[in-house]
């Protein structure tokens, strides 16, 4: 079977700061992969190197098969045109910490817009879907709110069902809980726990230690911009193997 | 007996707070010299005969002044049109990944930003001078259609060009200030969704820029109302160079001024209300809708 994300070599810098340095990454589909890891460790830029809102300067980024912006032929690597790119992005669902839903749209409209402006959904069809995407969020009767009307915990779970409408076969989740009231975590994690039991493949950069030990296919540990561990998340987190894990599971449990 | 927050102590009354306000005696002597200067005004305006009131009931609906107002309005919104048009434009130009692309914008801009805008129309309008013909065809190569320029470029089209071209200067780096305000967050989420560069543009990034643009368009839009007036350099004509026409006839200065000021105000005003509405239209999700006129709760609240 293909993997869904297979990142062999992957590095990365901003100027002089090389934040990723070799990564190795196999999730498989259906897979819930969490990446943890201490602030300035790569983990947020790993992700979106997956869907090519950053660009790696070396090594090679697959999803599904095929290279995220750029396409090999004739042993010669040519860089996918924008629209290509945007195309390849339709696949893969994106999450941010910030939410940044649509502040001039309402919950509806947000879910809409991709599916009318990039797929052509007719208006109709595309509210038809948006609904049932809130509904599954449990918001179906805030569809006509805006972004600055809801909490953010709602924001964030109809941030979710934006990407959703794009029928994405891969969610990458950067950090989605960090900037919710602690109460609001809960709500946002239970729909993500309901999108991993639908089957969904799902790379989830997180601090929340207890989704990601009772969610979790794997998890995978990121310091200074190389994976120092990665396994079963149970393992990882109850009996670490190298020291820097150790040090950082001690301060965040 | 312990103090619960939230709950008043039984058996306890309510302790209403019943203070002296504060006075503001200073308050009450600006009010008394506003309302006197304000009498004294209202005073000269009516009884000073030189203000001519009866001229100005005169004119005020006139032929050649309602002639100078249509060809204000006129080149107002279409300078605006091109202005807008063209500094959206030049906006998007100079935010391309491309250096030349920007570079150009940048150029454009400097140009006409940098240069007084009466000598741009006399540039218009003295065109000829510098292309007697202009001709339309392959660079360096056959020509198809020739014309003389001062048939093509009026003095209407002198004008336009001027007013619309210097603007699209001035709108660009509204348009760009407006674009750059729009978080990046916003972008990202729109490429990460798969929309192109063009439709994240028109989709998401204008509409939210909008709120920032529009303030500073009104803005130019007024200041446009009266910079029209400059075409009298070129020997066009509109509201303020009908007036000075007629009271270079009759001498009658300040009431012409008066017509002409009239007029202004009207404008100024209509434009401030439509501006309200844009404003309205681009606020969406950013201002709580409330019920009822604004305008209305904003006179009671100020």
């Amino acid at each position: 079977m293909t993997p869904m994300v297979e990142a062999t070599g992957i590095h990365k810098s901003f100027g002089r700061t090389e934040v990723l340095r070799g990564i190795d990454l196999v999730v498989e589909p259906g897979e819930v992969c969490c990446i943890i890891g201490p602030s300035g460790s790569g983990k947020s830029t790993l992700l979106r190197c997956v869907n090519h809102l950053e660009r790696i300067d070396a090594g090679r980024m697959r999803v599904d098969g095929s290279l995220v912006g750029y396409r090999e032929s004739g042993g010669k690597l040519h860089e996918l045109r924008e629209s290509e790119v945007a195309r390849q992005r339709r696949d893969i669902g994106m999450v941010f910490q910030r939410f940044n839903l649509f502040p001039h749209m309402t919950a509806a409209e947000n879910v809409m817009e991709a599916p009318r402006t990039v797929l052509g959904r007719s208006r109709s069809a595309a509210r038809k879907e948006a609904d049932a995407l809130l509904d599954r969020v449990g918001l179906a009767a805030r569809r006509d709110a805006y972004p600055g009307q809801l909490s953010g915990g709602q924001q964030q779970r109809v941030a979710i069902a934006r990407a959703l409408a794009m029928q994405p076969r891969l969610m990458l989740f950067d950090e989605p809980t960090s900037a919710l009231d602690p109460e609001l975590v809960g709500e946002v994690l239970d729909v993500m726990r309901g999108l991993a039991a639908d089957g969904m493949t799902m790379l989830v950069v997180t601090h929340e230690m207890g989704f990601a030990r009772e969610v979790g296919d794997s998890l995978v540990f990121m310091d200074e911009g190389v994976i120092v561990e990665s396994g079963v998340p149970r393992d990882v987190l109850s009996a670490p193997r190298h020291e820097r894990t150790r040090s950082f599971l001690s301060k965040v449990l | 007996m312990t103090d619960r927050p939230g709950a008043e102590p039984a058996g306890r009354e309510r302790q209403e707070i019943r203070a002296v306000p504060v006075r503001h005696p200073g308050r009450w002597v600006a009010v008394a010299v506003l309302a006197v200067l304000a009498a004294m005004l209202v005073h000269t305006v009516l009884t000073n005969e030189r203000f001519g009131w009866d001229v100005v009931g005169n004119y005020l609906f006139s032929a050649p002044i309602l002639n100078g107002l249509r060809n204000t309005l006129v080149l107002t919104v279409l300078s605006m049109a091109i202005g807008i048009v063209g500094g959206v434009g030049l906006a998007v130009m100079r935010q391309s990944p491309n250096p030349v692309v920007s570079g150009a914008a940048a150029t454009y801009i400097w140009l006409f930003r940098g240069t007084p805008l009466i000598a741009q129309l006399l540039f218009w309008n003295f065109l000829a001078a510098l292309y007697p013909r202009l001709s339309l065809g392959v660079p360096f190569g056959p020509e198809f259609i020739s014309v003389d320029t001062n048939v093509l470029i009026t003095q209407f089209a002198a004008c336009l060009l001027g007013l619309g071209l210097n603007e699209a200067a001035y709108m660009a780096e509204i348009v760009r200030g407006g674009m750059l305000s729009v978080d990046r967050g916003q972008a990202e989420a729109a490429g990460a969704l798969g929309m192109t560069r063009s439709q994240t543009m028109r989709r998401i990034v204008l509409p939210q820029a909008m709120r920032v643009i529009v303030p500073p368009t009104g803005n130019e839009t007024i200041s446009m109302l009266k910079t029209t007036s400059l075409v009298v350099v070129i020997g066009y004509f509109e509201l303020l160079t009908s007036a000075q026409r007629i009271s270079n006839q009759n001498f009658q200065v300040i009431p012409l001024l008066i017509v002409a000021a009239f007029w202004y105000l009207v404008l100024t005003s209509l434009l401030t209300i439509g501006q309200g509405f844009v404003e309205r239209r681009f606020g969406r999700g950013f201002v709580p809708d409330r019920p009822g006129s604004r305008l209305l709760s904003r006179a009671v609240n100020t």
